[in-house]
């Protein structure tokens, strides 16, 4: 069982958060007999290599036909299998999203469906292929669980989870080769619990997905200008830790929320609906890709635009606290 | 032989029935039904729960039983009535349809308890459903078989055509599916809207066995839906007309959805029996 050390978490980076999909279920396969794995022709895209070698009788591509894929899961699903199946995140969420509602949502059919490349770093490849909407769809779909894991570690600590979890899921794999590291040593993950990555005082930053780190980077970097800034990881935006969420709101005053996604319908959004309600709401300010679609370049270089990095965070948080 | 045919008019009852049951139905619920397209597969449900399935009414989740997904699922009233001829659905919760909360509604909701495999009513998305249930039996090395009754406009959803090509290329032979061919949708006939006059061509050049019958002969359609290939998937053309059994419902599409009032159940209880 792949288990996470300093030194794995160094190798699991250099794979990437697809590469580690595929680890990670390549890995459960052992434990898992019931374990079927389906694709939609993206099968190596998403590091699924080895697992079709190793057991090729628990993989099927079902062709590039992602409604097909979450109508044949859900029906294998439904006869007691372990079942996952991926493609790139706009092309489940929103190809297939009628079939996600039908088959996962509403008939609540266990199936893990995993969007990889999610937001912005298919680069060059443009809008078409970017997940920057997938959160919206998934969370308002009843029955509908959604996980962001922060960076590889955290990837096989999901699918993990998952395989053990009773129901269905969206799992969003953002990052890209070489991800930020999060977390170097073992620790203890359940889904819908968010962690508590930094204390402070003033600034509670909540990020999920590829903005963890980056966010822990502008807490450190935000010490320096005298802000005192808590960082949460909340890996699972639906269902969302309400009880952290509510002692965040009582410890903190700007609460600032960081996702590789829509300002519209995801992380923030869940954050802001839920703090909005509360006796004495915070400010919530919500940090991701604007509203439009825009012209695209490298990944790196459409995380600086936007603002979702270490230094945009920094600059975001600064700006706000000073209105 | 003689036994068949006691068998084919005691299905034949089966189909009276039920066709007078969705007409009462129909005039209880005070609102809009999908009469035409219920009536028009009634010998198809019939004879699939009168005969050629196998199934436990008193053990609905019996892992060896045969599966049948409604994809057409506005033809409930087809499905709830064959459901009710068999025991899956008592009197009771017969009375409760389109009743506030009531677990039958106007399409389908997943209920194994009840008999229904799967919640529909979204076009196209059956057959999909199916392909996993189909290659999950193989796997399991169970031998049951999935039907899945679909419309003849039902078919001019994409996501159809990517499940037939699947089921082919992963030789379900476990897989039947039953269109309902009346040659109507809802804004009117196939023919005008996207024809369906190469229909069966269409399913044989996805790699499916195609099998043409008379959709409202009790023994030809048991004699197909009992059909099945190891590697193939079978696909039953079934010609039937909508709003079946009753004169003035008849290929006629007002019948699509439309509310019975008690003057037309009297005519259609007249058309269908001979009688009040």
């Amino acid at each position: 069982m792949l288990e996470l050390t300093a030194t794995t978490s160094k190798q699991w980076s250099r794979i990437g958060s697809r590469g580690m999909y595929g680890q990670a279920i390549l890995d459960l396969a052992g434990s898992c007999p019931e374990l079927v794995v389906l694709s939609a022709d993206l099968g190596n895209s998403s590091g699924l290599d080895r697992f079709k070698k190793s057991y090729p009788d628990q993989f099927i591509n079902v062709g590039i036909a992602e409604q097909n894929l979450i109508g044949v899961a859900a029906g294998i699903a439904k006869e007691g299998f372990t079942v996952f199946a991926s493609s790139f995140a706009p092309f489940i969420a929103m190809r297939a999203s009628e079939q996600v509602r039908m088959n996962m949502g509403y008939m609540n059919l266990n199936v893990k469906a995993v969007g990889i490349g999610s937001g912005l770093v298919m680069g060059f490849l443009g809008n078409s292929h970017f997940g920057i909407e997938d959160v919206a769809v998934m969370r308002a779909i009843p029955n509908m669980t959604v996980v962001c894991p922060a960076d590889c570690g955290e990837i096989v600590k999901v699918v993990q989870a998952a395989a053990e979890y009773d129901g269905p899921m969206y799992i969003r794999l953002t990052g890209g080769p070489n991800c930020p590291i999060v977390y170097t040593d073992n620790y203890e993950f359940e889904i819908g619990r968010a962690i508590e990555l930094k204390v402070g005082s003033e600034v509670a930053v909540i990020a999920n997905g590829s903005m963890v780190a980056p966010s822990i980077a502008a807490a450190d970097l935000l010490t320096q200008h005298g802000v005192s800034v808590g960082v949460f990881n909340f890996h699972t935006v639906k269902p969302l830790d309400e009880q952290m969420l509510t002692s965040i709101s009582k410890a903190y005053g700007l609460i600032v929320t960081v996702e590789e996604h829509s300002i519209i319908g995801g992380l923030g959004s869940a954050v802001a609906e839920f703090v909005s309600a509360l006796d004495k709401p915070n400010r919530v300010v919500r940090l991701g890709h604007p509203d439009y679609f825009g012209k695209t370049g490298e990944y790196e270089f459409l995380l600086q635009r936007y603002g979702l990095t270490a230094d945009g965070i920094v600059d975001s948080v600064l700006t706000e606290i000073n209105k | 032989m003689g036994a068949e045919k006691i068998d084919d008019i005691q299905i034949e009852m089966m189909a009276l029935r039920m066709r007078k049951r969705i007409l009462d139905m129909s005039l209880r619920c005070e609102g809009p039904t999908h009469l035409g397209g219920g009536l028009s597969l009634v010998e198809i449900m019939a004879v699939l729960y009168g005969s050629v399935m196998n199934f436990q009414i008193e053990n609905p989740r019996w892992a060896d039983r045969d599966r049948c997904i409604l994809s057409k699922g506005h033809g409930v009233l087809g499905l709830y009535t064959a459901l009710a001829e068999v025991g899956f659905i008592e009197e009771e919760d017969f009375q409760s349809f389109k009743q506030n909360d009531s677990h039958l509604i106007s399409h389908p909701v997943m209920n194994l308890d009840l008999g229904i495999e799967s919640s529909n009513g979204s076009l196209g998305q059956g057959l999909s459903m199916a392909v996993g249930l189909a290659w999950a039996a193989r796997r399991n090395s169970k031998n049951h078989s999935i039907y899945v009754v679909m419309g003849d406009g039902e078919c001019n959803e994409g996501s159809v055509w990517e499940a037939a090509m699947s089921a082919s290329q992963l030789k379900l032979g476990n897989i039947v599916s039953v269109i309902d061919h009346n040659g109507l949708q809802s804004d009117g006939s196939t023919e005008e809207i996207i024809s369906t006059s190469q229909l069966s061509d269409k399913w044989r050049s996805f790699g499916w066995k195609v099998h043409e019958v008379d959709g409202h002969e009790i023994s030809a359609l048991r004699s197909v839906l009992a059909m099945r290939s190891d590697t193939q998937p079978t696909c039953v053309v079934a010609r039937t007309i909508k709003g079946k059994g009753i004169d003035f419902m008849e290929d006629n599409n007002e019948w699509h959805h439309n509310r019975l009032t008690q003057t037309m159940y009297e005519r259609a209880v007249l058309s269908l029996t001979g009688s009040n």
